[in-house]
């Protein structure tokens, strides 16, 4: 409550300053010059870094070559835009990108909810602690690990998987090399490495949750299924809309290393996402202005899901984000 | 109060119900443990290995005599080693700087790095200018590119917010000037805080991949994860499968044990730091949260 007053006035005085005559202006440059320094390498790497290559994305509207540079390459307008869009792979990189990440919508996203609250329920505290080192430890592991560890247990070679199936009577099973299991398998994996680690923000507003109302609803006899039911699902309710409109945010979005990883030649049709697409195009083929304009689209159309997905959790009385 | 027959059967099944996901979660651990520590020739002789009979050093000791696979550990304990620090020293001064109110211009920095975080230019553009820049196949495009985030900077300075200004003051009176508050006040005082986004760091760099796959073609300057996934996922194409292939075509090993041993190493330095991570679990979440 005391921020709210000092913090206007140090607006209002921020706001006189910017306002007020040169000198004042470098009055402050001067007596700051040490916070500057310290700001300083953020800044340039903010720019270099971050800005350079928004202002780069302008080669999309060009036919740019490395030799003519950004300057001199001819513009072309939305040529590339419209080449993408009539492009058959236009339709199946949208198509598996919205599947990979329905998939995620129905089966992942439940799970740490389900597992927050199953946590909450333990009672012995060193059980809980164990269970939750246990399955908050894939979230470390890096992608050439995760999906390593996944050839090593399916392939139809050496993988522990297929030679349980041989040994209790059943065929091999392609798990690797078959289109049908891909985006399940792309699933399975983020399910192994995330859902534990995604209880914790749930589990951080389950420990919000005031004793008095468990214990109130004990003396009504609520059971403990019950007890669930009525305090604890409707104490996270605001974490979980809040996260729900986030992912549906992302919805543009498919990890590039996960499915870089995962793709081979047999599964490419239902494998191949905006970010490897330009990648093979633009880095290893060097179309450089198309797949800049294919990336651009995806951009584009992230940042207006995630401005309407903020929009849409502040309607429903949650912070958002921005 | 007792509790009800109901309740009690609920209790049980739910310690069951997460033990058995435990398992499940651990499994894989478990059988790449395993198998890595197994003798290989009883790995070819029984295929299926769920508890060797004789344990045995060999592949590790193979993995660890190899050029190759030393080289690309080195590298990848140079960008966890440098790489963190210097993030750490970019991210924190440009944090602590914008969360001093009186810094003028304090509003215009803070949204144009709030801007980074909405709007991604793609994989592209960035690409281009590393190779304009003639970073291409140096160590420093895996570290520079990457130095730090819009998230990070926008959450460190959440936490400096919450500093007291008296303290600075006070260090102020004795003499000090902005730079060395931040050094001897600051930063000591933050020294939990900095750990933490110190171990997320380490983890990312560790685990680099994308930006190496994108910058380096050189295999002697891999870090280990495009090692790794040249030997366990596609020892066929890139530059690096020659020496994957070099290293796999030791005959004596099955390669299945030297690729479980080489997931081992690489997770050995993840397991050593992850009791440290465990204290910083919320901070990290609020990380990953909002990075996604």
């Amino acid at each position: 409550m005391m921020d709210v007053p000092a913090d206007k006035v140090t607006a209002a005085a921020e706001g006189k300053a910017v306002g007020s005559p040169p000198s004042l202006v470098w009055g402050g440059l001067k007596r700051d010059k040490y916070l500057y320094l310290l700001a300083l390498p953020g800044l340039i790497y903010f720019i270099v870094f971050r800005y350079v290559p928004m202002w780069g994305v302008i080669i999309s509207f060009q036919d740019y070559s490395p030799y003519q540079g950004v300057l001199n390459s001819p513009w072309v307008g939305f040529d590339h835009f419209a080449r993408f869009f009539s492009n058959p792979d236009f339709l199946l990189l949208f198509r598996n990108t919205m599947a990979i990440n329905l998939l995620s919508l129905i089966f992942f996203f439940p799970l740490p909810i389900l597992l927050a609250v199953l946590l909450n329920e333990i009672r012995v505290s060193s059980y809980k602690k164990v269970v939750q080192s246990i399955i908050y430890l894939p979230h470390f592991l890096s992608w050439v690990i995760i999906v390593g560890i996944t050839f090593l247990l399916l392939s139809t070679g050496d993988g522990v998987v297929n030679k349980l199936l041989v040994a209790i009577g059943f065929d091999k099973v392609d798990f690797l090399t078959n289109k049908n299991y891909f985006w399940g398998l792309l699933t399975l994996q983020s399910i192994w490495k995330d859902a534990g680690w995604g209880t914790i923000i749930f589990l951080a507003a389950i420990a919000g949750v005031d004793p008095q109302l468990y214990e109130a609803a004990k003396m009504d006899g609520a059971s403990r299924l019950r007890q669930i039911w009525h305090v604890t699902l409707p104490a996270i309710r605001p974490v979980i809309v809040i996260l729900l409109i986030l992912r549906i945010g992302h919805m543009m979005d498919v990890g590039f290393e996960q499915v870089f990883l995962m793709m081979n030649g047999a599964v490419s049709d239902v494998a191949d996402v905006f970010d490897t697409y330009v990648y093979r195009l633009g880095v290893k083929q060097g179309q450089f202005s198309f797949s800049t304009a294919v990336g651009l689209f995806k951009s584009v159309v992230g940042l207006l899901l995630v401005i309407g997905a903020n929009r849409l959790a502040k309607k429903f009385g949650e912070e958002g984000v921005y | 109060m007792r509790e009800s027959l109901g309740d009690r059967a609920f209790g049980v099944i739910n310690v069951i119900a997460l033990g058995l996901i435990s398992l499940i979660t651990f499994f894989p651990f478990y059988y790449v443990f395993v198998v890595s520590f197994t003798d290989p020739s009883e790995f070819i002789r029984r295929g299926l290995v769920l508890f060797p009979q004789h344990w045995s050093l060999v592949s590790y000791k193979y993995l660890l005599s190899t050029d190759a696979f030393m080289r690309a550990i080195g590298n990848s304990a140079f960008l966890a080693i440098v790489g963190t620090a210097l993030s750490l020293i970019v991210t924190s001064g440009l944090s602590y700087a914008i969360s001093r109110r009186r810094l003028q211009g304090r509003r215009f920095i803070m949204l144009a790095i709030l801007l980074t975080t909405l709007f991604n230019p793609g994989i592209i553009p960035p690409y281009l200018l590393v190779r304009d820049l003639h970073l291409i196949n140096s160590i420093w495009s895996l570290i520079l590119p990457v130095l730090t985030s819009g998230w990070y900077v926008l959450l460190m300075k959440g936490f400096f917010d919450s500093i007291p200004s008296s303290l600075e003051e006070a260090a102020r009176i004795d003499g000090c000037n902005d730079l060395s508050v931040w050094y001897r006040v600051i930063l000591p005082l933050s020294l939990p805080s900095m750990a933490a986004f110190g171990l997320f760091y380490a983890v990312a760099y560790w685990n680099t991949f994308f930006t190496a796959l994108l910058y380096i073609n050189d295999f002697a300057k891999h870090p280990l994860q495009v090692l790794l996934q040249n030997m366990l996922i596609d020892a066929s194409t890139a530059a690096g499968g020659s020496a994957a292939a070099e290293m796999m075509s030791e005959q004596r090993i099955p390669p299945e044990t030297l690729k479980m041993a080489a997931v081992v190493i690489a997770t050995v330095p993840i397991l050593l730091v992850y009791p440290f991570l465990q204290k910083h679990f919320a901070k990290g979440a609020l990380v990953g949260s909002v990075k996604e």
